[in-house]
């Protein structure tokens, strides 16, 4: 039994994570004095989904506190409660609570009872506190709104919700496919419905493929869905109204209905011509219809009948589709897709040398290959793509949380947050930043006292912004605060015995904060200042390919810029010959290239290179003499040079020639080697063969090194 | 009893007991180095190829020949005969490589040539010698006995993941 169940729990593991994170999101949004009604019915869903989900687990705890929740949440998007802040605070701790009592479930944590118990009596106070001079609306007469609320996808669950607090029975049709569902599961599922209401199973015998199933319930539509939602693949699931006895709850729509009324009545024989037709077509549809006259008690009004698709997307309204997929998944993907990027170019390759005008369809088809390969590609590349919100939503709670705590007042601005990465970069981004964001608020914003003495704003400001620059992501967390300290960081470095010197420029200065167990911190608060932090932020970044700036005016701002590659995966690179062999350069460290005069060539004490480029001179870096081969040419001016900008220091490369310029797939060199000085991967050409890319920063650094010594 | 000893030695260098082999029903990929002939573990082997097209890979020691692409992925080729210095390292339509999966990791191997799978049972075995032999005796599980043959069994992918090789990322880098 249980281990039938057991793979459902995955899967409500990982959505009641997600939809808890969504309620958070709109918690933070909400406008205390104005609330947004799609806001608080989006909160409203999510905790009505996840008391459904783990009711239907067995989870009574989350059960309870989702209760009390819901209830109060449906009294503020009735407006029978005003929102005050105490509540959003309360809100957020229960969402908390709830993510503790997830991880409990899962295995991974606890949720602490006397936490669970507070927030429990705070919400029940809060829902006591009722108002109650908002009026509950009369219930309309039925049949009219029977049809319409089942048409628009909107209004759906939110009138039959409204139904279930009025106490009306609905009787409702559901049909599932439950052919892959285990006897165990399925009796469960009875089980369960059966305690929502009256439960009838019309199931065929014959097709065991289909469930029919009637439930008639003081539960809403969306109750019955998320009772089942967890067990049925939701694509295979149709709920109806089998016949309606719904409340028009909001007295807006009162004047409508009136109008309304006046059409019902063409509509209900419209809808019983259609119903009869349909009878005839399907045996299901029979069924249904003979279901219905055999309820007399009620208005023989039948909704239409809808696709099953058309009442999914009702039931499920607002949240954008998708579908779950393991990375491994995409990732296989995006290996195959590349396999077929270099078959397509294999075959573009040998189909150059035939003859036109005979192959003349051959061609045309692989000239559409080539543009199917592309766009798939694309397409494919795309799905690993994520916007930074996802990173950046989380801040608002950080920001909100540890200002309240430390007691400053602290607006967070985001910016660019459509900006797409890879999803591999996103999740490892999350911890970085947020140590950024917490360091900015303990250490760069002062308090609201010691800001106003300083002509600021009481409010400070920390600012998050993304944005794409050439190949990279920049995100840049600014503050508004003290700014770093020039003597402070000094005095600090001198005392742990670092080797520096009074002429440091600032960015070198700044850079010292980077240092393990670093800190100016005054004193240690439970926030941030016992030094560690800044070391592992540097180093994961680095770790991602990225690269940390800071930039600091004192007393006036701070900004940490984190530079990113933009995926892991694809590379624009041009490719250069050196004697037989090719490599890739990274286009974007290059930023041009040249043939040189023979004059332009000078020598440093006659070992190290240097060629005058526009009045500059920059270190040469021979590609053959760093990895020992045979170059076609010796002579640096009967080459090219590349000249290359790594991270603002510039060096020219010789190489034999260019070759041209291609859209490569990195490959790691790692997986099945280990990393080789110079290189940072290898892809595979047109051909087949692997060339390797060039690790530009590196090889521009190792040279400037070199030429220091040699100085 | 021949057959624990050798199993020993394996378990103390290291490897889990999982790993080891029951080599009483072990199948070896019998290859030639020279004019020895050596065993690995048939289980090791992905696949065999010819030698065709490689790219160098800058300062690497001289026996590993540098990667080749095996349907997308880049695989770093290792010539046994010149990390141990038999027969002479040309390259024509006859030498093989034998592509090695080694947990995950895909490595391939330039040989002489391959001669045949052959199933070695416990009374075929024989322990390994002390000797001074191109390999060291850590590797070697044991002697096989095939009629007149003398075989040479070869723990590969221990060998592989040696420091002396260079395969790896050395330790504390």
């Amino acid at each position: 039994m249980s281990t039938d169940l057991e793979q459902f729990y995955q899967i409500f593991f990982e959505e009641a994570g997600e939809l808890l994170a969504e309620m958070e999101t709109r918690l933070l949004k909400l406008d205390i004095l104005s609330p947004n009604p799609e806001d608080l019915n989006a909160i409203f869903r999510v905790a009505h989904s996840i008391k459904g989900g783990a009711g239907t687990f067995g989870f009574t705890d989350m059960t309870g506190l989702t209760h009390v929740l819901e209830s109060l949440l449906d009294k503020l998007r009735k407006d029978e409660l005003k929102l005050r802040a105490e509540m959003v605070d309360t809100f957020l701790r229960a969402g908390d609570v709830l993510k503790n009592q997830l991880d409990g479930h899962r295995g991974t944590g606890s949720a602490d009872p006397a936490e669970v118990d507070a927030v429990n009596r705070k919400l029940k106070e809060l829902v006591a506190d009722t108002v109650s001079n908002s009026a509950t609306s009369a219930p309309e007469s039925v049949e009219e709104s029977a049809p319409h609320t089942v048409n628009t996808a909107e209004q759906a669950p939110m009138s039959a919700e409204s139904a279930s607090v009025a106490g009306n029975v609905t009787t409702y049709r559901i049909e599932f496919g439950c052919a892959d569902l285990g006897k165990s599961v399925m009796e469960k599922l009875l089980i369960d419905l059966a305690r929502q209401g009256q439960l009838k199973n019309l199931s065929d015998p014959d097709n065991e493929a289909i469930c029919i199933l009637q439930l008639a319930t003081t539960d809403s539509e969306e109750d019955v869905w998320e009772a089942l939602a967890f067990l049925v693949d939701p694509a295979n699931l149709s709920i109806k109204i089998d016949k309606s006895a719904l409340p028009a709850a909001d007295v807006p729509g009162a004047t409508l209905e009136c109008r309304q009324e006046q059409q019902t009545v063409e509509t209900v024989s419209e809808q019983q011509d259609m119903q009869l037709s349909e009878a005839v077509s399907s045996p299901t549809a029979a069924n249904s219809a003979t279901q219905k006259t055999q309820l007399p008690a009620k208005k023989a009004v039948a909704p239409p009948q809808h696709k099953p698709s058309a009442d999914h997307a009702g039931s499920v309204s607002g949240e954008s589709s998708s579908i779950r997929v393991g990375v491994e998944k995409v990732d296989q993907m995006i290996n195959l897709v590349g396999e077929l990027v270099i078959t397509q170019a294999m075959l573009a390759q040998t189909a150059s040398q035939i003859d036109p005008v005979i192959f003349e369809k051959l061609l045309n088809g692989l000239n559409q290959l080539e543009r199917n390969t592309r766009d798939l590609q694309e397409a494919v590349m795309s799905i690993r793509m994520m916007p930074i919100s996802f990173v950046f939503s989380r801040f608002p709670r950080v920001v909100r949380d540890v200002a309240s705590k430390l007691g400053k007042q602290v607006d967070l601005k985001t910016l660019g947050e459509g900006t797409e990465l890879d999803k591999g970069l996103i999740e490892k981004i999350t911890d970085p930043l947020t140590h950024l964001i917490r360091n900015s608020l303990d250490h760069g914003i002062e308090t609201p006292e010691k800001r106003k003495a300083l002509g600021k704003p009481a409010h400070g400001t920390i600012t998050l912004r993304a944005s794409h620059q050439g190949g990279s992501v920049v995100i840049e967390v600014i503050d508004d605060g003290a700014g770093l300290n020039r003597e402070k960081i000094l005095d600090k470095a001198r005392s742990r015995g670092l080797a520096i010197s009074e002429n440091m420029t600032d960015q070198d200065v700044w850079m010292l904060i980077f240092e393990a167990g670093f800190s100016t911190a005054e004193v240690v608060t439970d926030v941030s200042g016992r030094g560690v932090g800044m070391d592992v932020v540097k180093r994961n970044i680095e770790g991602l390919g990225g690269r940390v700036e800071i930039d600091s005016i004192t007393g006036q701002r701070t900004k940490i810029s984190i530079r990113l590659p933009l995926t892991l995966a694809i590379l624009d690179g041009l490719s250069v010959s050196v004697g037989d062999q090719l490599f890739i350069i990274p286009l974007t460290y290059i930023t041009e290239s040249l043939k040189p005069a023979a004059e332009d060539i000078r020598t440093i004490r006659g070992q190290g290179r240097v060629v005058e480029v526009r009045g500059e001179y920059l270190p040469v870096i021979a590609l053959h003499e760093i990895f020992g081969l045979e170059p076609e040419v010796h002579e640096i001016h009967e080459g090219i040079l590349v000249i290359l900008d790594a991270e603002g220091n510039k060096a020219a490369m010789f190489v034999d020639t260019l070759v041209g310029q291609h859209q490569v797939v990195i490959k790691s060199l790692e997986s099945n080697y280990r990393r080789v000085q110079g290189v940072s991967g290898a892809t595979i050409m047109g051909d087949g063969s692997v060339a390797l890319i060039l690790d530009a920063v590196g090889l521009v650094n190792v040279t400037k090194q070199r030429m220091i010594h040699a100085a | 009893m021949l057959l624990t000893q050798a199993t020993a030695t394996t378990t103390a260098a290291g490897e889990s007991p999982d790993s080891i082999r029951d080599l009483s029903c072990s199948e070896f990929l019998i290859f030639r180095l020279g004019k020895e002939e050596y065993g690995i573990e048939i289980l090791k082997v992905q696949e065999i190829r010819g030698y065709d097209a490689i790219t160098r890979i800058a300062n690497a020691p001289e026996f590993i020949k540098g990667v080749i692409n095996l349907r997308g992925v880049i695989v770093p080729i290792v010539d046994m005969r010149i990390k141990f210095n038999l027969g002479a390292a040309h390259y024509d339509q006859f030498t093989v490589v034998i592509i090695l999966n080694l947990s995950g990791r895909i490595i391939g191997i330039v040989v002489d040539g391959v001669s045949d799978v052959i199933n070695l049972d416990t009374e075929n075995l024989r322990p390994t010698p002390e000797f001074g032999g191109v390999i060291d005796t850590e590797y070697i599980i044991g002697l096989g006995t095939m009629e007149e043959r003398m075989l040479i069994l070869v723990d590969i992918e221990k060998l592989m993941s040696s420091s002396e090789m260079g395969l790896l990322e050395p330790a504390g880098k």
